[in-house]
């Protein structure tokens, strides 16, 4: 009915929030000290005064600030990042090489740890007292306490050197060869540590939350009348008390996509995984700026998706936002 | 059944101060995580002069173990001595993770608090760019800061605190809401108590038990924050703190483990005392989650 | 014949952190097949514990059936298996409950909430299910019931909802309804339409009725038998007409003068109205050997305070738990 309204507002907020995040770069590449050209071309350490005349024109530095302002949002527009002097290539051309690897690698672990949060949650709140609730209780004090950073070196030396199940770094071997099935194993056995490591972080807050939304929904009226129904044990948990309690734990998992991406600019880091997290580490090393900012454009973006994709979940779980226009 | 049928012994009136340490000192856990977050501000204000070994000095060979010639927690790739870049690393962290927790907590409450005060326009801006900083990725976005700024200590601080205060600013508003609509504060409003009186003496310290807790947990956080960034490298080279000690020795985590799991320990011990206490302060100062 | 229900000696412990008490104590009643009797008394004495006893539904872990029997159609349910209970629950004894606004799940149509007890129990089909469903709406007088099907709880009024409760605990034709204060939350029209609506349901049915109420004009209107408790004991039980004329026991004395509408004639002289005295003792009070209504009771003597009161009976079907009965 009024879902195609709801999309259209729901778009147009998300652009509204891109270009506000567009203005900001703008605004942060004009207030970092020193002269725009030379922080753009800092990356070729001190650039040659042809290249910064060529800065100047490219991003109409004479111009007025709006001028400026509206140019570069238009080049956005248009798919124009900017042009990273150091990588000697459009900074759109980067991204995109590198995005499909840190979408694998975020989602893969936002929804990892959430069936398996939500998994641990549900099995420990139905025993409050048992092990694996103590368990859990001590995961999400060790999930969130833990760098993860530090996890990840953990595990990497745990499995890839003493005991050397996976791959120490990178996404795939080059030395093999095959159809996509021996490459999509290559890359999954790759992904294996990364995975665990940046989906420990969210794994402990989800199985923290959902034992507790578990155990409120579990002794909740309805799941009573359930009970009352002479439904089975599995009918009252899984599709009357489950099904409540999932709301809002999906609602923190989206609040969560911006710290996944943080968080993936350190696992990255730690596994050499070939994303936008490596990326920007490199970029930022480099002082590489016109990469630097275009990364934070597409994170945004990315989280803005998320967030969308998080609201459609929970329109599909919960009548009660379906109807609310 | 209500439980307060049973006789309860008439109790002496105590300030809430005092019951809120009671009942915190009543949690082992958390009295645990004092106990550690004690002894580790002991470590970074009097450890540095007790162990006088200069953090940045080659000391012995490098990738001595630990226990080797004395060094109790061993040398790192270039030979320093870890026990002291530990000790001088605590201040460096401590510092900037009650810095950074600080300017996160003074934003998220001016933001949270004009938000739930004022409602209407205001609150509708507010919560907008609220949400605004909640989908840019923390870590990059203080990544950018502190590459396009510079890398000091005030800069990382800011850098810290100007990515992470969305959190506060939520509880703050969402408590000042709350309490806006209690009948106490419309009684104040009623009998014509000016605005911003009203703001900061009837509902600010009305609100403060679960900002007070979120505020406990930012610490935790900040130092997390800090630890990564320099775990990059993107912190003062010069200045050691225990994120750098792990990232300016991964590469070297086949031949010397400990350099990397050590500091790690520390950052991990040190979070997760402030959690514990954190988690404790939220038992004792919020007496509808006591125990029922 | 054999009573449908027959619960002897009945004795319920709940753990609280002070240790364990009796929420019921020694509760013995009967009902017969299409009989309805009413559970009367203050909150906290223990009513709607008897009834989740029955249903198998006491709180996990905390309360638990000590000693008794609860014989329906001579099979005891306190000890038969998880899985018997099941096949029981919603459809040969069925339940409504006091807060029609939580207690339908929230995310589910009212249609898959009928449904899904007449999939459990009575093998029928999807469709047939919702079928059968839609004619159950029609029976609980929702209008437009084809349509109401697809609607979530969120979209229906208090009063509609506790209809769905009752559509659903009607569904498969049980022999017992347990209501648990059904019209408590409920706007007083509202109420009365609801009663309207149990009393035709029981009429077409002949199913048995177990109120639970502390509304003496609900008992009146809905009951034939009533027992009245309290802390967890049977104070008095009897016809309820009998009851009213004549109440053995000094709390229904106090129960009946707190209802002004219960003298059926306007000119006749009237009792003065009035209100028991203090609050039903704590937990962990009900198993201490004294009448427990004695520290509230106007015609308290010595030994209500030293003894548990014997049951004294009158005219062969009412029975008082109180020493003094003969007096009051």
């Amino acid at each position: 009915m009024n879902l195609l309204r709801i999309t259209t507002i729901r778009l147009f907020y998300a652009v509204i929030l891109l270009m506000a995040v567009l203005l900001l770069n703008f605004t942060m590449m004009h207030l970092a000290p020193g002269d725009v050209a030379d922080t753009i071309a800092q990356s070729m350490g001190g650039a040659d005064e042809e290249v910064l005349a060529q800065i100047r024109t490219d991003y109409g530095l004479d111009q007025p600030f709006l001028v400026q302002l509206a140019r570069y949002m238009g080049g956005v527009l248009s798919f124009d990042l900017g042009y990273s002097y150091y990588h000697n290539a459009p900074v759109t051309d980067l991204i995109l090489q590198r995005l499909p690897a840190t979408l694998l690698l975020v989602f893969t672990a936002q929804i990892f740890a959430l069936l398996l949060g939500v998994v641990l949650g549900v099995i420990s709140a139905r025993k409050p007292n048992g092990i694996l609730s103590h368990f859990v209780t001590f995961f999400a004090l060790f999930g969130y306490s833990a760098p993860v950073f530090w996890t990840g070196i953990l595990l990497l030396i745990a499995f890839s050197l003493k005991i050397q199940w996976f791959p120490v770094s990178g996404m795939r071997d080059v030395t093999i060869s095959g159809g996509f099935w021996v490459h999509a194993v290559d890359v999954a056995r790759h992904m294996v540590l990364p995975t665990l490591t940046l989906s420990s972080i969210f794994l402990a807050l989800y199985s923290r939350l959902s034992r507790a939304t578990m155990m409120e929904t579990l002794g909740s009226d309805y799941v009573r009348t359930a009970k009352a129904k002479g439904l089975t044990q599995r009918q009252v948990v899984y599709k009357h008390a489950l099904k409540n309690a999932l709301s809002p734990v999906i609602t923190l998992a989206g609040l969560q996509f911006s710290a996944v991406v943080s968080g993936a600019v350190l696992v990255e880091t730690v596994f050499a995984w070939p994303g936008l997290g490596t990326l920007a580490f490199e970029s930022i090393l480099v002082r590489d700026t016109p990469t630097i900012l275009g990364i934070l454009f597409f994170s945004a973006l990315m989280v803005i998706v998320g967030n969308l994709l998080t609201d459609f979940v929970l329109r599909l779980v919960d009548p009660r936002l379906r109807a609310r226009a | 059944m209500s439980d307060e049928t049973f006789h309860t012994p008439v109790e002496k009136a105590r300030s809430p101060l005092a019951e809120a340490w009671e009942m915190f000192r009543q949690n082992h856990l958390a009295m645990v995580g004092l106990g550690l977050l004690i002894l580790i501000v002991l470590g970074a204000i009097f450890g540095p002069i007790l162990y006088p070994t200069d953090p940045y000095e080659m000391v012995w060979a490098p990738f001595s173990p630990p226990g080797a010639e004395g060094f109790l927690l061993g040398t790192d790739y270039l030979g320093r001595d870890i026990l002291a870049q530990l000790l001088n690393g605590a201040r460096v962290t401590l510092i900037i993770g009650l810095a950074a927790a600080f300017v996160t907590v003074v934003i998220g409450i001016t933001i949270g608090a004009m938000a739930g005060f004022y409602g209407g326009a205001v609150e509708e801006f507010l919560m907008r760019f609220t949400e605004f900083f909640q989908v840019l990725p923390t870590l990059l976005f203080s990544m950018v800061i502190v590459s396009l700024f510079g890398a000091s200590l005030p800069m990382i601080t800011f850098a810290i605190g100007v990515v992470s205060w969305t959190a506060v600013a939520r509880i703050t508003r969402a408590e000042f809401l709350r309490i806006r609509e209690m009948d106490y504060v419309m009684a104040s409003r009623a009998s014509g108590a000016p605005g911003l009186k009203l703001m900061f003496t009837v509902i600010l310290p009305n609100s403060l038990p679960p900002i007070i807790v979120q505020s406990a947990l930012m610490v935790g956080s900040a130092i997390l924050f800090e630890a990564g960034l320099s775990f990059l490298g993107l912190t003062d080279p010069n200045v050691v703190s225990w994120g750098q000690i792990i990232g300016s020795n991964r590469q070297y985590i086949l031949e010397a483990g400990y350099t990397v799991t050590i500091p790690g320990l520390a950052i991990f011990i040190t979070v997760l005392a402030i959690s514990l206490v954190g988690d404790g302060l939220n038992d004792a100062l919020n007496p509808k989650l006591r125990k029922r | 014949m054999e009573p449908l229900l027959k619960v002897e000696n009945l004795r319920i412990e709940l753990k609280t952190r002070a240790g364990v008490a009796p929420v019921i104590d020694d509760l013995s009643f009967e009902l017969g097949h299409g009989e309805s009797i009413s559970f009367v008394g203050e909150s906290g004495c223990g009513k709607s514990m008897t009834a989740l006893a029955i249903m198998g539904l006491l709180p996990e872990g905390i309360g638990r059936v000590a000693s008794g029997r609860i014989l329906f159609d001579g099979e005891d349910l306190t000890v038969v298996s998880d899985r018997r209970l099941r096949d029981i629950r919603g459809n040969e004894i069925s339940m409504i409950f006091q807060e029609p606004m939580t207690s339908l799940n929230p995310v589910y149509t009212v249609g898959e909430q009928i449904a899904e007890v007449l999939r459990a129990h009575q093998n029928l089909g999807q469709k047939a299910a919702w079928a059968m469903a839609t004619e159950l709406l029609d029976a609980v007088r929702i209008p437009n019931p084809g349509r109401r099907i697809n609607d979530y709880p969120f979209q229906m009024s208090g009063g509609q909802r506790q209809r769905v409760m009752i559509a659903i605990a009607l569904a498969c034709k049980p022999k017992i309804l347990i209501a648990d204060e059904p019209t408590t939350a409920l706007d007083v029209t509202v109420q009365a339409q609801i009663f309207d609506l149990l009393r035709d349901l029981r009429r077409q049915t002949g199913t048995s009725i177990i109120m639970i109420t502390h509304d003496m004009g609900a008992v009146a209107e809905m009951a034939e038998r009533m027992i009245v408790m309290y802390a967890g004991r049977k104070a008095e039980e009897g016809p309820v007409a009998d009851i009213i004329a004549h109440a053995r026991h000094p709390y229904t004395r106090g129960l009946i003068s707190c209802v002004p509408h219960i003298v059926a004639n306007l000119t006749d002289a009237r009792e003065e109205l009035t209100e028991i005295p203090g609050i039903v003792p704590g937990l962990g009070e009900f198993g201490q050997d004294r009448c427990l209504f004695s520290a509230r009771c106007p015609q308290v003597t010595d030994k209500c305070r030293k003894a548990r009161p014997e049951t004294a009976i009158f005219g062969g079907r009412q029975a008082s738990a109180c020493w003094h009965a003969e007096e009051v």
